[in-house]
């Protein structure tokens, strides 16, 4: 047989080739460009727009009986096409549980923090373990004039000492970090979410905590009624609260009788105050910085919470998509080859339609039906898979003041949806290729020995 | 010069299901060796069933063969693996070349099974390919050469382990006019010059002219005697 | 070997069938050379083999709480312990937050308990002798542009000085290097003399945050351990004394389960390789069935052509391996130069190596078994005849 590249031509072969290149990048880019930057409602009409073009013009028509005939192979192709699907899944089950695990870690600190209560450290301390504040400093700051005052006239300040304490974690049966807060009084009119969910709060003066939900979930010995040593003194845990946020890792009691346990004397770590409103926080902080008697940092308590969570979800989520796009582009390939093959053994129904009639066009886009639709159903699979499997998974890790914070893994339908996008994108990428060399279109010839 | 193959009461039955297909019935045939022999009939006779087996490619449910003095319907599957790699050449009607190798590599493929080193591998595969008439082509690929010059490629290949046997399965069944006479001379003078001993099936009656003589096979038996040997 | 070249020429007979399937392999393994290399950092963090020597003594009541300097003449004392020393976290910031590094005040014998790191000894002096001394790990001067002679300013996050200023600045006098490659992530660590800590700082004076022992006998970690500890018992520092390996392993414990999460991610992806690339065989070798059966009449034995076809995969799977671990590698040292030791990777050295091509021989085999069983087993009558 000769060569089949003998033709010869008047024009330059690279002219060719660099239409032939043009024309695939804009094949590629459009539908991906469009696809990846359109919300759900605009994708949803373009499709909604298509099916109805599909239905009414002839070459639509075109397009369904093809399409159909294809779709109608599928359960001879059986092998490869699960194939596909599976392994689109397992791309899409992979980035959407690391994607969750960020997401749920930084929403457990974000939502610890609100705009009108702020947090008051020592200068340069970032973070509550590092400060110290005098007894002197926490009343200067509960006496700033936009600190609220509660209906007894008190006003709605915490003097908090953070301290860590080393219990068993269940997991591994080895000592963990664990945080354990001391309150002022007014910490319940500080922070309102804070619900007992079994037993009752501690009683100020006497040596009792309360444990939050996720510390009660991740270490031994810290259930309501159990009691535990700190530094050679005796402790009770007299009940559990749930707070929905990052204090649920932690274990509460009175700050002075913490302070004492910790010979830390009438010094704590920081002041948590409620603002008379959101707006009042920028003279709140000037007060308190210029006052040359007070050394301090302050914060909202949504920033400080923020910043906290900021750099390991941000770590997470660039390790996810990275591991996410190497993933994909394995996953890519390997569609290929198995659409190639598809595409391969329908070789003699296609050039069958071709002859008949069926123009080139009908044919790419039936074949890339086939296969976003393998892509969706592998797309829809991992995502299902990572949503049933993570959705509400927790864990802990080392939080900013050493000790764990629990999280729970977070599947949102933001998420889901994103993964389906990435689902559909490798569709589109595995299958334009093959779609087009069904078509016989002179882009692939280099790749006619596929 | 002797006997090479002996065939006694050879019999051949395929199962497909449930049911069972005697494709060969009891034949005795014996081909001397420096024979030239065309084996026609119609389809389903059975003729490629019995160059199968001659050739050592599938056993035979009753009888015997005997090459060269070897029963061979004895030897289990490695064994005859081992047995064609050194007594047996095969040539197809769709030449059955590796794609992806060259003309010369596709002829050296027998000897990799030998112990013969590289430099020796090659040098018998360009003798073969020279008596072929192909040597200026040993650098191409299959796809890059013509139907007739694919097939004298085959030749080389089954001829380049200088076994005593050649077994051809209408070796020119894809060919044009011209070509294929070009392949017959050439088997013909492998027969005369160099005293292989071929067996042929074919279709085409003008192809037997290159044979001594013609078997003719119907459902599974032969239906002339051999003609001796023209002296 | 004469087989290669039929090895390869069945690889090259799609070329773009191959090298798909390549790409598909190299990914994989470059997510392995990548996650392998994050998992051998938090590993060898925890399993320092030198750290078995060592022991760590913190307050078992809590890892914040400091201890008195008293101990340390009293735990010298105790039989089994060569060497002790003490340090304190200090948490400095150097220029931004993101700058992020460990700084330790540490006594002055504090570094021969360290004998995997090399510091010259003319350094080791001018650390001694010199008060606002200060010794870094190479790479730690390297990401900074360091040099010996350089004044360094660290703001304070815990211990402000007596006047209540952040700024503590220190003297370069010593760059020390880890001897093994492995471990040069234990570089980025900065060290000064604690007695200039003690000294300046405003509150806390006479504590001491950890004490580390060197001990004599490695059979008798746990002995050594709970003498030491046994000092404490009932006061109101009590210790808690191991060894710094399974310190630093519960440490890291806690932060997460790395082993299980690259574990758990390389499963998923050696998962959906083995599928692609199973599928993608397997039509290989059913578009090949009549050559195959072409090579059985020439006399290849079934064996053989088992065998070959094993080696395709197995040949393919080891190439895309080899490529994959060499962009990990190149990979792995391109973020170390830009980004120091914020992420922490481990060069691809010779165990992820071993690892990698052992798995990928595995693959390989697994991947090949099913079509190469087929490709043996065909009957050479019915392949010819096309059935």
């Amino acid at each position: 047989m000769p060569s089949p590249a003998a033709k010869s031509s008047s024009r330059p072969k690279w002219v060719a080739q660099a239409r032939a290149s043009a024309t695939l990048v804009g094949y590629f880019a459009i539908p991906i460009g469009v696809l990846l930057l359109s919300p759900w409602w605009l994708l949803l009409g373009i499709v909604a727009v298509l099916a109805i073009l599909i239905a009414t013009t002839r070459a639509g028509r075109q397009v369904w009986s093809v399409t159909r005939i294809g779709i109608a192979t599928i359960p001879q192709r059986l092998g490869s096409s699960s194939v596909v699907v599976v392994g689109i899944a397992g791309v899409v089950a992979v980035l959407v549980a690391m994607l969750s695990m960020a997401q749920g870690f930084a929403v457990t600190l974000k939502e610890t923090g609100t705009d009108d209560t702020a947090i008051v450290m020592r200068a340069g301390a970032q973070t509550e373990l590092n400060s110290v504040i005098d007894h002197d400093t926490a009343t200067l700051v509960s006496q700033a004039p936009q600190v609220v005052h509660g209906p007894n006239g008190q006003a709605i300040a915490s003097p908090e000492l953070v301290v860590i304490a080393a219990l068993p974690k269940k997991a591994t049966g080895l000592d963990a970090n664990v945080e354990v807060r001391g309150v002022g009084e007014r910490a319940w009119d500080l922070r309102p979410r804070v619900k007992i969910v079994e037993g009752r709060r501690f009683k100020p003066g006497l040596r009792e905590l309360i444990v939050g939900k996720g510390a009660r979930e991740q270490f031994v010995g810290v259930e309501p009624g159990a009691t535990l040593k700190l530094n050679g003194q005796i402790w009770t845990v007299v009940g559990e609260f749930d707070s929905n946020d990052s204090h649920n890792s932690e274990l509460w009691g009175d700050t002075d009788i913490v302070g004492s346990t910790y010979r830390r004397g009438s010094s704590t770590t920081s002041v948590t105050v409620r603002l008379t409103s959101a707006s009042a926080f920028d003279a709140f902080k000037a007060g308190l910085k210029t006052d040359p008697r007070l050394q301090v940092d302050v914060n909202t308590t949504r920033q400080y919470y923020n910043q906290q969570s900021d750099t390991l979800a941000q770590i997470i989520r660039v390790l996810g998509t990275t591991v996410g796009v190497i993933m994909a582009v394995g996953a890519v390939f390997g569609a290929l080859n198995t659409m190639y093959a598809a595409v391969a053994v329908r070789t003699r129904e296609i050039a069958t339609l071709r002859a008949m009639g069926f123009r080139g066009t009908p044919v790419i886009v039936s074949v890339m039906i086939e296969t976003l639709l393998l892509a969706f159903l592998g797309g829809s699979l991992g995502a299902l898979v990572a949503w049933l499997v993570f959705n509400g998974y927790t864990a802990s890790t080392l939080g900013a003041n050493f000790s764990a914070v629990v999280f729970s893994f977070d599947v949102t339908p933001a998420l889901l949806w994103n993964g389906l996008k990435w689902a559909l994108t490798m569709g589109l990428l595995g299958g334009l290729l093959p779609a087009l060399r069904a078509a016989r279109m002179p882009v692939t010839v280099g790749l006619r020995e596929l | 010069m002797g006997t090479l193959v002996e065939i006694r009461n050879l019999s051949k039955t395929y199962e497909r299901g449930k049911q069972k297909v005697e494709v060969l019935h009891h034949i005795d045939l014996d081909i001397e060796e420096g024979d030239f022999v065309a084996l026609m009939g119609p389809s389903g006779s059975g003729k490629t069933t019995l160059l199968n087996l001659i050739g050592g490619l599938d056993s035979p449910t009753d009888g015997s063969i005997a090459v060269a003095g070897e029963r061979i319907e004895t030897l289990g599957e490695d064994a005859l693996a081992k047995w064609r790699a050194s007594n047996v050449g095969f040539v197809f009607q769709f030449y059955n070349l590796l794609p992806m190798l060259s003309a010369r590599k596709n002829v050296e493929l027998p000897l990799l099974l030998t112990k013969l080193s590289a430099a020796e591998r090659r040098r018998k595969a360009s003798v073969a390919l020279e008596l072929v008439g192909l040597s200026d082509r040993a650098a191409h690929k299959p796809s890059e050469l013509s139907g007739g010059q694919q097939q004298r490629v085959a030749i080389a290949r089954a001829i380049v382990s200088d076994p005593t046997l050649l077994v051809c399965d209408e070796p020119t069944g894809d060919l044009d006019r011209q070509s294929a006479v070009d392949v017959l001379t050439l088997m013909q003078g492998l027969n005369r010059e160099y005293g292989k001993t071929l067996v042929m099936v074919t279709h085409d009656p003008k192809a037997a002219e290159y044979a001594h003589h013609t078997l003719h096979l119907d459902k599974g038996t032969l239906v002339t005697e051999p003609e001796p040997a023209p002296a | 070997m004469k087989y290669l070249h039929l090895i390869w020429a069945a690889l090259m007979r799609r070329k773009a069938r191959t090298l798909f399937t390549l790409f598909s392999v190299l990914a994989a393994f470059l997510l392995f050379g990548l996650l392998d290399s994050v998992r051998s950092a938090f590993n060898t963090a925890s399993s320092n083999v030198a750290g078995v020597d060592r022991l760590i003594s913190v307050s078992k009541v809590s890892f914040a709480l400091s201890l008195p300097k008293s101990l340390y003449a009293r735990i010298q004392a105790v039989p089994g312990v060569t060497q002790v020393s003490y340090a304190n976290w200090f948490g400095g910031i150097y220029q931004d937050q993101r700058n992020f590094f460990p700084s330790e005040a540490v006594a002055d014998n504090f570094l021969d308990l360290y004998p995997e790191w090399e510091l010259p000894e003319a350094q080791r002096q001018a650390f001694r002798h010199t008060r606002t001394g200060a010794v870094v790990g190479q790479s730690l001067a390297e990401r900074f542009g360091w040099k010996i002679g350089d004044k360094i300013p660290l703001q304070a996050t815990i211990f402000p000085q007596k006047g209540g200023s952040n700024t503590w600045t220190f003297d370069l006098v010593g760059i020390f290097r880890a001897k093994n490659p492995e471990q040069r992530g234990n570089e980025n660590i900065f060290f000064f003399n604690w007695d200039y800590f003690d000294e300046a700082r405003q509150f806390g004076n006479g504590n001491i945050g950890w004490y580390a022992e060197r001990i004599a006998d490695r059979t008798q970690t746990d002995k050594v351990a709970q003498a030491i500890d046994a000092l404490s018992t009932e006061s109101d520092h009590e210790t808690k004394t191991q060894t710094e390996q399974s310190f630093t392993a519960a440490l890291v414990s806690q932060f997460a389960d790395i082993g299980l999460i690259v574990g758990a991610i390389m499963a998923a992806v050696f998962f959906t390789l083995i599928l692609l690339t199973g599928n993608t065989m397997a039509q290989a070798v059913r578009e090949r069935i009549p050559e195959l059966a072409v090579m059985k009449t020439l006399g290849f034995t079934s064996k053989s052509v088992l065998g070959l076809l094993l080696a395709e995969s197995v040949v393919l799977l080891a190439i895309g391996a080899a490529v994959g671990l060499v962009l990990a590698g190149g990979t792995v040292i391109g973020v170390r130069a830009k980004l120091g030791a914020a992420i922490p990777l481990s060069p691809v050295g010779g165990a992820i190596w071993l690892r990698g091509l052992a798995l990928a021989a595995v693959i390989g085999l697994i991947v090949g078994v099913l079509p190469a069983v087929r490709g043996m087993r065909l009957r050479i009558v019915d392949a010819l005849s096309g059935r």
